[in-house]
């Protein structure tokens, strides 16, 4: 038996928690623009003109360069135009923002804590299917109570889905990457099982497809043509909500130190445990907001369906790594992947550029980012972080 | 091998890590460099490794200059390194770990284990490194994974060995082995620098001492001729308390009781914490001693409210220890210097506010209901950054950048800053600076002297001996004592041991 371990464990936890630590303001800036000029070259090659100026790019690479290069800038703008360009665009960014923001709080706040929640789609999909339950089966209700009700019903459906990887962990040692994609699965089987049942089935259907919400459980909307919803007010009301956990309450402190250093907190008097299953409550509680908007919002046909998550919970951990792990980097990484996710499908209309560039340009940001010494060394930004961190570990004897 | 640094310089943001340091190692010599945390040993060697770049100086070896780009290099001129968190990988055997990185193959890259087993052995023969080869690393005792690192340093025919703080993590049995071999390999011709802030090391091992104080080299000095407290000195700046100044102190009324208190191991079963019993009085020190590993650590985890003993009573000033919480002992009256700071004391990545705040987290004044008072938190570590000497250049610094003396210094200021009735300090100075030492242990004695009832449960002897009002020695998890001071060091010694309480008290009444 050795009484100390032979070599500094680096979980892979660890590994995660810094990755999202160690990028600044400038490199995760920088990321995003090299994604965007790594994307620019590959609309370039895939480019129809530029292909057949191909065979003759020794005779004249004019030809070839300057059809890609026309090519790269008519997508880039067209998807500005389409995220940014109009009030409509910027509706549209918004509406596809909302519950990108709310799925990757849903990863910022386990991440502070040591944990890593990919669960965030099973808990878009119960969150959703709770809100659209109320939304449909109670009749004859105010709006002022049925709205908040069936939002109530979406968080406390996605807490609960949330709550329970945080209880496997915490009673069981089980892992909650591995349960939360477990439960993933199990959230989307469930759903079009549920969703043939009478409590959901729309009548007269056979296929899984819920009855439509009541009109006083919809999210109100802007009006004047535009899909924007107050989805996104319940969105940046959590972002405040979360930074205020995580900077200003005693409960966040409990979060924060059981992650940086889960034994120093219990040596402390905080119970790592409790911690644990709080903490994912807290991020299913989001996601099950974001789940709720998509079904009660403007934007979403005021049912559930069994594709209506679509992925915005695995969206969500790209959003959290973006946003650096704090509550208004967020925020602000949840807009860009909604201006994406927005002027990808006008790029794709307006032009022979795909949707799925868009898809691409996101691989390529979280590689980026989480490749901080590459952006470094392109760029050639100084070390500072690694300067002082030599500091830390080797100037203490 | 002959080494030369000259003018070496370093500086980091805000800091001049080295200053113009002259270094000379002869071949055939063991060099100590003696310096507290942050004098700038760990720099220097982490240079003369190749792990940093000086900003100005050179190195010599055997009278040609050298430069070093990353270890590699300094490997290839000779040079070995022992870091003080071993670089071992764990799962692999004790020959595997040495040969890493230089191993030979038989054709088609298949690794040839007889060899490597067989030029482990033979090395380890040769000087007097006693391992198995075949023996799987993680499951050594961490002397063994220590001599496993000098080993690999000697494979890659290290003819300069650099230790850094190698005695810290050994028993003092391990440390004399340690210095056994040391010793054999001065005695082959090769040159070894030797790290210790523990004087009484460098006495027992080094031929030349250097000490650096804020980077800078301040003096060398005989270890055979040069007096302890000189030494201590020339360290810290300033004349340094070696012996702890302590008056004497009336005690008070029984504060903690502690009866038949067992923990067993969860998976043999055996006692770890067998049967034992021992008071505590207000105003008055009692000090464990006893060789790491028999039961010091679970006796104090059950104490504290860490782990649930699985038998016995303890009882502070008629408050239930085992049925609270841990968050409810610390509160009731309870504060306990962990024995390992950096993993149970202190969040390294919190700032010194912070962590001075952690275990009044959600309490006044720190908190006002679920919202913290960051005003309060930040005042009270102004507060205590002032009143125990903590240097650092503000409380928003994250504690993981302060040095072991000074982060140490924020758990004592923790403890001692909220209305405690009884103290538990588990290796209270482990891995501090002399001038660290000298406070933190004058703040105990102020303590005890405020009638709180202390209880210090060290494996340095010496410091138990100099606090203890009385003392007990664990062995095997049974308890002897506590018995009142003085009592000779000898027969403490003899009771870590493993003697009997009679056979000594009784060759004890013999002598006299």
């Amino acid at each position: 038996m050795s009484d100390q371990p032979v070599t500094e464990p680096t979980s892979p936890l660890a590994r995660i928690r810094g990755l999202i630590d160690v990028p600044s303001i400038l490199t995760t800036f920088l990321a995003v623009v090299l994604a965007l000029l790594v994307g620019a070259v590959i609309v370039a090659i895939a480019d129809e003109d530029t292909v057949s100026a191909l065979p003759y790019l020794a005779a004249r690479p004019a030809d070839a360069l300057g059809a890609g290069f026309s090519a790269a800038v008519a997508a880039y703008v067209a998807l500005f135009q389409g995220s940014f360009g109009s009030l409509n665009a910027v509706s549209e960014t918004l509406v596809a923002a909302t519950p990108l923001i709310l799925t990757g709080l849903a990863v910022t706040v386990p991440f502070r804590a040591g944990l890593f929640n990919i669960g965030g789609e099973g808990q878009v999909i119960v969150g959703g299917a709770t809100a659209g339950l109320v939304g449909f089966s109670l009749t004859g209700l105010p709006a002022v109570i049925h709205l908040p009700l069936a939002l109530l019903a979406g968080l406390a459906g996605g807490a609960l889905y949330g709550a329970l990887p945080g209880l496997l962990k915490a009673k069981t040692g089980a892992h909650e990457v591995i349960s939360t994609i477990m439960l993933n699965n199990i959230a989307g089987l469930v759903l079009i099982e549920v969703l043939v049942t009478g409590l959901f089935q729309a009548p007269g259907r056979s296929d899984p497809i819920s009855k439509g919400i009541e009109e006083s459980a919809a999210l109100p909307v802007v009006g004047g043509g535009f899909r924007l919803d107050a989805g996104l007010l319940i969105a940046l009301a959590a972002g405040a909500a979360i930074w205020w956990l995580l900077t200003r309450s005693t409960l966040g402190f409990e979060i924060r130190a059981v992650g940086a250093n889960a034994v120093a907190a219990t040596t402390a008097g905080m119970s790592a445990a409790r911690t644990t299953v709080t903490t994912m409550a807290i991020a299913g509680g989001l996601a099950g907001l974001g789940g709720a908007g998509l079904i009660l919002g403007a934007a979403g046909q005021g049912t559930v369906t069994p594709g209506f998550a679509s992925g915005v919970g695995f969206d969500g951990i790209t959003v959290a790594l973006l946003g650096r792990g704090k509550p208004w980097g967020t925020v602000v990484a949840g807009v860009v992947f909604g201006a994406l996710k927005a002027g990808g499908r006008t790029m794709q209309s307006q032009t022979s550029t795909p949707v799925d560039l868009v898809l691409v340009i996101q691989a390529l940001v979280i590689l980026f980012i989480a490749a901080p010494v590459l952006i470094r060394a392109l760029f050639r930004l100084k070390e500072t972080s690694e300067a002082t961190k030599g500091v830390a570990a080797g100037w203490g004897a | 091998m002959r080494l030369e640094l000259q003018g070496i310089t370093k500086r980091f943001p805000g800091v001049v890590a080295n200053d113009h340091v002259d270094l000379v190692v002869e071949a055939g010599e063991v060099h100590g460099l003696l310096g507290e945390n942050g004098a700038g040993k760990s720099t220097l060697m982490n240079i003369l490794y190749g792990l940093y770049s000086a900003d100005e100086g050179t190195i010599h070896v055997d009278g040609e200059q050298v430069r070093f780009d990353d270890p590699g290099d300094a490997i290839a001129a000779g040079i070995g390194m022992v870091h003080q968190h071993f670089m071992l990988v764990g799962p692999f055997t004790v020959a595997e770990n040495i040969v890493l990185g230089v191993e030979h193959t038989r054709g088609a890259g298949r690794l040839d284990r007889e060899s490597a087993n067989e030029a482990v052995a033979e090395l380890s023969a040769r000087y007097g490194l006693p391992v198995d080869p075949t023996a799987v690393v993680e499951e050594l005792p961490v002397g063994v994974q220590q001599r496993v690192e000098i080993l690999k340093a000697l494979y890659r025919d290290a003819r300069c060995l650099i230790l850094d703080e190698p005695t810290a993590v050994l028993t003092p049995q391990e440390a004399d082995d340690l210095f056994e071999a040391m010793a054999g390999l001065r005695d082959d011709g090769r040159s070894l620098i030797f790290i210790s802030h523990k004087l009484r090391e460098h006495r027992a091992i080094a031929d030349r001492i250097s000490v650096l104080r804020r980077g800078k080299i301040v003096g060398t000095a005989d270890p055979r001729t040069a007096d302890e407290s000189e030494l201590a000195e020339m360290m810290v700046g300033r004349p340094v308390e070696l012996t702890v100044h302590k008056e004497e102190h009336e005690a008070g009324d029984v504060a903690l009781t502690v009866e038949g208190l067992t923990v067993l191991d969860p998976d043999t079963g055996k006692a770890l914490v067998d049967d034992v019993s021992f008071e505590v009085r207000r105003g008055e020190i009692v000090g464990i001693a006893g060789v790491e590993g028999n039961g010091q650590s679970e006796l104090v985890r059950a104490l504290t409210g860490l782990h649930a003993p699985d038998a016995g009573r303890v009882d502070l000033l008629g408050t239930d220890l085992l049925a609270l919480d841990r968050k409810h002992v610390l509160r009731s009256g309870l504060g306990h210097i962990p024995e390992d700071r950096n993993l149970e004391g202190l969040v390294g990545e919190f700032t010194i506010a912070e962590n001075l705040a952690l275990n009044l987290w959600d309490a006044e004044p720190f908190a006002r209901g679920p919202q913290l008072d960051h005003r309060a938190i930040h005042d009270n570590a102004v507060r205590a950054i002032d009143e125990f000497d903590i240097r650092t250049p503000s409380a928003e610094t994250p504690v993981g950048n302060l040095s072991g003396g000074n982060a140490q210094k924020v758990v004592v200021a923790r403890e001692f800053s909220r209305p405690i009735d009884l103290l538990v300090a588990s290796q209270p100075t482990r891995g501090v600076d002399v001038g660290s030492i000298e406070y933190i242990h004058g703040r105990i004695v102020e303590k005890r002297d405020a009638d709180t009832a202390v209880l210090i449960v060290s494996s340095e002897l010496d410091e138990v001996l100099a606090l203890a009002d009385r003392i007990a020695v664990i062995h095997q998890g049974r308890l002897v004592g506590p018995l009142p001071m003085p009592v000779a060091k000898d027969d403490i010694g003899r009771l870590m041991a493993g003697a009997h309480l009679q056979d000594v008290l009784g060759d004890a009444e013999g002598e006299r």
